[in-house]
């Protein structure tokens, strides 16, 4: 006999599984984790070298480095204050919650207040797989052009928090801040802008006292 | 590359399903994929004759519903397609506007032969 049987579930329910435990493993340490996501190029790399620094004696921070391609690594994130596992993707174009539950129990989570888990660089694959993190903040720099919300609302659909990195480049660019900020409200009405140029430093403190706030949120929880 | 973790989800979904059914053989399985969600029917169906080999669901077909981004205006309730490079409404030219569909990934229902 034949018959149809309702299936109605979501195709990543096993990975968002493994992400509930990263979230619950990241509570209850009180540690705020961070997925960070952008293209090749955006600056995730130099935002993070340009955030170690500044927080330096007032959070402790860890890194997880999936992406290869831009790879900060331990040994610049030690210089730097923060202990950093990598984790090895064997070329994938994402990270997924598996990856990061494998990488959690490397790293001294009782140590910390904050993890920055920086997402292989693209803008496709990565928008479909949840870590476990409080956060998707999305680098997005300005030489990409003001038109990249439209071209991948996948990813600009899932933004907590959006950095626009080089700002210090605007006034070489036709970039337009109101029609990209436009596509971002619509697509992720509740994601926080920062406007900053990690060259430059302009725009960073905004940044660094969303970061300090929301670590703090997360271990008054914890 | 990101189609075949898809499409393993798929495939974990449909067995999982299949074996509280008691079924023998899938023989289709309704997918329904949203523009937003960024998967390529194609690339899965690749990655599925793959997969569901030695499984009880080889050879199943996999039938994707797909469902296009649309947006709905907050100030005239209209619903309408993303314009080129713009997403302000069609109708009434407001830009406060809300995603109404296109994120959904999901696997909606499978058919089954039970067991004789």
């Amino acid at each position: 006999m034949n018959q149809r049987v309702p299936v109605v579930e979501k195709i990543t329910k096993a990975n968002d599984r493994i992400a509930a435990l990263n979230r619950a493993l990241l509570d209850r340490h009180g540690v705020f984790g961070l997925n960070l996501l952008a293209s090749p190029g955006a600056g995730k790399t130099s935002l993070i070298e340009a955030t170690l620094p500044r927080l330096r004696g007032r959070l402790r921070v860890g890194v997880v480095e999936g992406d290869l391609a831009t790879s900060l690594d331990a040994e610049r994130a030690a210089a730097a204050g923060a202990p950093a596992v990598q984790i090895t993707t064997g070329g994938a174009c994402h990270l997924d919650a598996a990856m990061v539950n494998d990488a959690l129990p490397r790293l001294p989570l009782a140590e910390l207040d904050l993890l920055i888990v920086e997402n292989v660089g693209n803008l496709i694959c990565p928008a479909s797989f949840a870590l476990g993190t409080h956060a998707d903040v999305l680098v997005a720099s300005t030489p990409e052009g003001d038109d990249k919300p439209y071209k991948y609302p996948s990813m600009y659909g899932r933004v907590g928090a959006l950095v626009i990195n080089k700002i210090d480049l605007l006034p070489h660019l036709d970039f337009d801040m109101e029609r990209f900020r436009r596509g971002v409200a619509v697509l992720s009405p509740d994601a926080i802008a920062f406007p900053l140029s990690c060259r430059t430093g302009e725009g960073l403190d905004a940044w660094i006292a969303w970061l300090m706030a929301r670590t703090r949120q997360t271990r008054g929880a914890g | 590359m990101h189609e075949l973790a898809i499409t393993q989800g798929i495939l974990d979904l449909v067995t999982e399903h299949a074996a509280a059914a008691g079924a023998a053989r899938v023989t289709a399985i309704d997918v329904v994929v949203g523009e937003m969600s960024g998967f390529l029917p194609d690339s899965i169906q690749f990655y599925w004759d793959e997969l569901s080999e030695g499984t009880v669901a080889r050879g199943a077909t996999l039938r994707f519903r797909r469902v296009p981004l649309r947006l709905a205006c907050v100030d005239c309730g209209s619903l309408f397609p993303p314009g080129d490079g713009c997403f302000d409404c069609s109708a009434c030219g407001s830009p406060r506007v809300r995603v109404a569909q296109g994120r959904e990934l999901r696997v909606e229902s499978i058919d089954v032969e039970e067991t004789a």
